[in-house]
């Protein structure tokens, strides 16, 4: 008969640990798993890049339904167990189950930590721990404004990121002079804390809170001092308790989490503890790795193998916030044992300090640039003697070497990906056994590197290392897809060269994998190819991202937009009544001004849209397009009294110029009246500001994820001039960047100036134009060549029967 | 419950566009119907098992399609989603008869 295993708790730690005992032994056990979430297993630190909106909830899934059901694991989620009767060797749910075991996993993690004072109860506060926390947040950043987080830790930090990208007002209350203290020394804290103030988050440091006020929601915080702040909502990340109620009720021996032993053993010989409900040595961690580290130990100890048991583990943090690159591991404070190496440069902010005592390091924090926090780390661990390095030397031996070197000293069981938890051995194995190649093949088969990609490089040192010679280098550029080693410029010098005209054509005589390409490839050999054979070659429709195939953006639901074009900015009265008739009458759910100044119809039925196209009459704005999609204009000297030039028409003829036109990407422009500079164009891929004797012209902005601000091209003096440059701009950027790849990152690839000095010689600016003005004839308005031809029109069409 | 399958009649085989889906609802079923390049007509639930992106609007290679919402590559012969992602969708038999395309629902 099977060996009954009951674990209470499905969280990343527990299912780790039962992972582990099948990757065992897979015959040998009954399993319950008995988890109060209604989810199955998550990836729980990820939940701040769910905050910060890149990643969905479905996408931090670690094991899905079918695992369990495939592993034939008997799941019992939304349930808890109250009770512990050891005598009897059984669970009591709070649904009335009584489950006996043989072996029993206690891994019910920890819950948020809320301060005792008064309010902690109001509605609006809350801690950040589930999926359930980070839902409510984000319905609240919908309805409300203003958020305080309790806590400058990692946990407080990242939340508070997270609140600032759903778009709240946030201050953080700490209550000691520096952030992060548990992970960093005050210069690196300083570093953080003034990158995060320069992202817009506000600081309220040593500040002990008294109590939350509100009648029924919390409307502020009331601290020691006699100060106070409003907010609706407060998060609170002061820390964790370790769930151990149940085991204390039972009568393990319990101090701040359930005491284990190297085995994870608890006081009693049958029940084990796992994750940040245990405590071995006298410490309990709320981090992933440790936790990792101990289902081994676990698993080995449950499944009758001969392991090394637990040791306890040395930490190392990263902060998942953007712009701020932080390490941290071991100690950080330098003592009367320790000797300091410490490089700090004020001007491009970086500070990297290790911890030495006896020739090994022993404690690490860098900022700026963490990308040696994985080699110094695992010099800390392994205890390597660094006597042979020169003192600054061992702070900048990055490369290859030194990551191979720390790849070869890994043991098979230690993480790589923290995010996805993937082990060097997961991925030595899965490298030998489905023959992978390349770093891609390795992500999509494993994992590593899937989610926030900092483990990249060690992930390829793993490669080179187990491929040993016949590791192909050539192979690991980034091709353009994983169809193919080529790169962009390759692929298109080639089809230039051997003057290839179909997508087919290219991917067979270029010996893609896929013979029908795939999603990267499709809509950019698309694109290349009308690029390249403007007159001859013939848009495939078939290769097009459902926003352009259809011309309109698809909604998460399925239904469509419609932006009609609106000429910088501009409508008449007319068409607004005819677009609220329009609205009226196909019910459009709704109706909005979008961020390029023209008014959106969100929410379409697929079926309606030529319909409602047809009723409006009006043109695309191609608001779903990788072209121009508008050209943001001030009012400008008609209005204004502040306007130097005609800005608004200029704004006008511009987009009327370059519009269509497909580009590698998106692109954004603007012409404003004066250095006021009203209509924001210094964010613009291309920006007209007027002055003046003239036009200064500004390129390679952008204002989406990574915010740039335009580089100044020149100054010309006519509007006419402005044409010129601006179509021999567009046109170079076309002919030379990636698919996919806006101007900003390809004006910084190209270099500033090689685009200046391009585009300021005047042949080869009347080649571009001349070869632009070519493209531009052969682009007819989007919605009237559907709603004139037939075929397409059937696109929309949904077959009943 | 009870269903019966049935061959139903769905439209002719020279309206159906190589490698552009048709989104076909039949018996409160959203059905993405594909005509492929090689010929073949491949019919799968419209639902991605991650977002709910209707398939019907996906890139289509080979015999693969690619949810237009989040990128999953989903196999129109067995509906299994491929590697790193996991799941499946439902796939339904397709039949060319005279000209017309037929699914069993």
């Amino acid at each position: 008969m099977k060996h009954k295993l009951v674990m209470i708790g499905n969280g990343m730690a527990g299912v780790r640990t039962i992972e582990e005992i099948l990757k065992r032994d897979s015959e040998r056990f009954d399993i319950t798993i008995i988890g109060d979430e209604p989810y199955p297993n998550y990836n729980r630190i990820m939940l701040s890049n769910v905050l910060q909106g890149k990643t969905t909830v479905n996408d931090i899934n670690i094991n899905d339904w079918d695992w369990y059901q495939d592993n034939h694991i008997h799941l019992l989620t939304g349930e808890k167990v109250i009770k512990i009767n050891r005598e009897k060797k059984e669970v009591i749910t709070d649904k009335d189950q009584t489950i006996g075991y043989d072996e029993l996993i206690i891994a019910t993690g920890s819950s948020a930590f809320i301060l005792p004072i008064p309010g902690s109860d109001l509605e609006g506060v809350i801690g950040f721990r589930t999926i359930d926390d980070t839902e409510k947040m984000m319905e609240t950043a919908k309805a409300y404004k203003k958020a305080v987080v309790i806590g400058g830790g990692l946990l407080g930090l990242e939340a508070a990121r997270g609140l600032m990208d759903c778009g709240m007002d946030v201050h953080v209350v700490h209550l000691l002079p520096t952030l992060m203290e548990q992970q960093l020394d005050s210069a690196a804290a300083n570093l953080l804390k003034k990158d995060l103030e320069a992202q817009g988050m506000k600081f309220l440091m040593e500040k002990q809170t008294a109590e939350i006020y509100g009648e029924n929601r919390v409307e502020g915080l009331k601290f020691t001092d006699g100060t106070s702040i409003e907010c609706d909502l407060v998060v609170m990340a002061v820390g964790i308790r370790p769930n151990v109620a149940v085991a204390r009720e039972a009568g393990l021996d319990v101090n701040r989490a359930i005491i284990v032993n190297d085995d994870m053993m608890t006081s009693d010989s049958s029940i084990y503890a796992v994750g940040e409900c245990a405590e071995h040595n006298g410490i309990f961690y709320g981090l992933v790795a440790p936790l990792y580290e101990q289902g081994i130990a676990l698993a080995d100890r449950i499944a009758g193998r001969e392991g090394k048991g637990y040791k306890g583990s040395i930490l190392s943090t990263q902060l998942k916030v953007a712009g701020c690159d932080l390490f941290s591991g071991g100690k950080i404070h330098e003592d009367e044992h320790t000797e300091a190496i410490i490089v700090h440069d004020q001007f491009s902010k970086v500070y990297k300090k290790i911890l030495v005592t006896d020739n090994k390091i022993v404690g690490i924090v860098l900022y700026g640039d963490a990308s040696d926090g994985n080699r110094l780390f695992n010099m800390l661990k392994k205890q390597a003697d660094i006597s042979e390095y020169t003192s600054s030397s061992v702070l900048s031996m990055s490369g290859q070497e030194g990551e191979e070197d720390l790849v070869a000293s890994m043991a098979a069981e230690d993480t790589v990906c923290g995010c996805n938890g993937v082990t060097k051995g997961t991925i030595v194995q899965s490298i030998l056994e489905l023959e992978l190649t390349t770093f891609e093949e390795v992500k999509g088969c494993t994992k590593a590197g899937a989610s926030c990609g900092k483990c990249k490089p060690m992930v390829e040192s793993i490669l080179a290392y187990t491929l040993g010679d016949s590791f192909d280098a050539s192979l690991q550029k980034t091709g353009m897809c994983s169809c193919t080693p080529l790169t962009r410029d390759e692929v298109v010098a080639i089809i230039k060269e051997k003057q290839l005209r179909s997508p087919k054509e290219v991917r067979m005589v270029l010996g893609f994998i896929s013979e029908e390409g795939c999603s990267k490839c499709r809509p950019a050999l698309n694109y290349y190819m009308r690029m390249l054979f403007p007159e001859e070659y013939e848009d495939d429709k078939a290769s097009r991202f459902v926003n352009e195939k259809m011309e309109g953006n698809i909604q998460k639901d399925g239904t469509f937009s419609i932006i009609p074009r609106m000429y910088g900015g501009t409508t008449t009265a007319e068409d607004l009544i005819k677009i609220g008739e329009v609205a009226k009458k196909y019910d459009v759910p709704l109706v909005k001004i979008t961020g390029a100044s023209r008014i959106g119809l969100y929410g379409v039925k697929k079926e309606d849209v030529p319909h409602v196209w047809e009723d409006l009459g009006m043109r695309s704005g191609y608001a779903y397009s990788k072209s121009l999609r508008n050209v943001k204009s001030c009012v400008g000297s008609r209005f204004c009294r502040f306007g130097t030039q005609d800005s608004l028409s200029l704004g006008i003829k511009l987009e009327q110029e370059i519009e269509m036109v497909d580009t590698p990407h998106k692109m954004k422009m603007g012409v404003t009246g004066c250095p006021r500079n009203c209509a924001e164009v210094l964010t613009k891929d291309l920006g007209v500001v007027c002055v003046e004797n003239g036009y200064q012209l500004y390129i390679g902005g952008n204002g989406g994820t990574e915010v740039r601000e335009c580089d100044s091209l020149t100054t010309v003096k006519t509007e006419e001039e402005v044409i010129t440059i601006a179509k021999a701009y567009v046109q170079f950027y076309r002919e030379n960047a990636n698919y996919g790849e806006r101007t900003a990152p390809w004006v910084e690839r190209t270099g500033v100036d090689v685009v200046k000095e391009t585009l300021l010689k005047e042949t080869i600016v009347n080649e571009f134009v001349n070869r632009f003005d070519k493209a531009k004839t052969t682009y007819q308005e989007a919605w009237s060549s559907v709603l004139t031809d037939q075929k397409k029109r059937e696109m929309y069409e949904i077959i009943k029967s | 419950m009870l269903a019966t399958k049935e061959w139903i009649k769905i439209m002719k085989l020279s309206d159906l566009p190589i490698q552009i889906g048709k989104e076909v609802y039949v018996k409160e079923k959203s059905i993405a119907l594909f005509h492929l390049s090689n010929g073949d007509v491949r019919a799968i639930e419209n639902c991605c098992p991650n977002d709910h992106g209707p398939l019907s609007e996906g890139i289509v290679s080979g015999e693969y399609v690619f949810c237009p919402l989040d990128d999953w590559k989903i196999s129109l012969v067995t509906g299994e989603v491929q590697k790193p992602d996991n799941g499946c969708v439902k796939v339904y038999e397709t039949e060319i008869k005279e000209n017309y395309i037929y699914l069993m629902v």
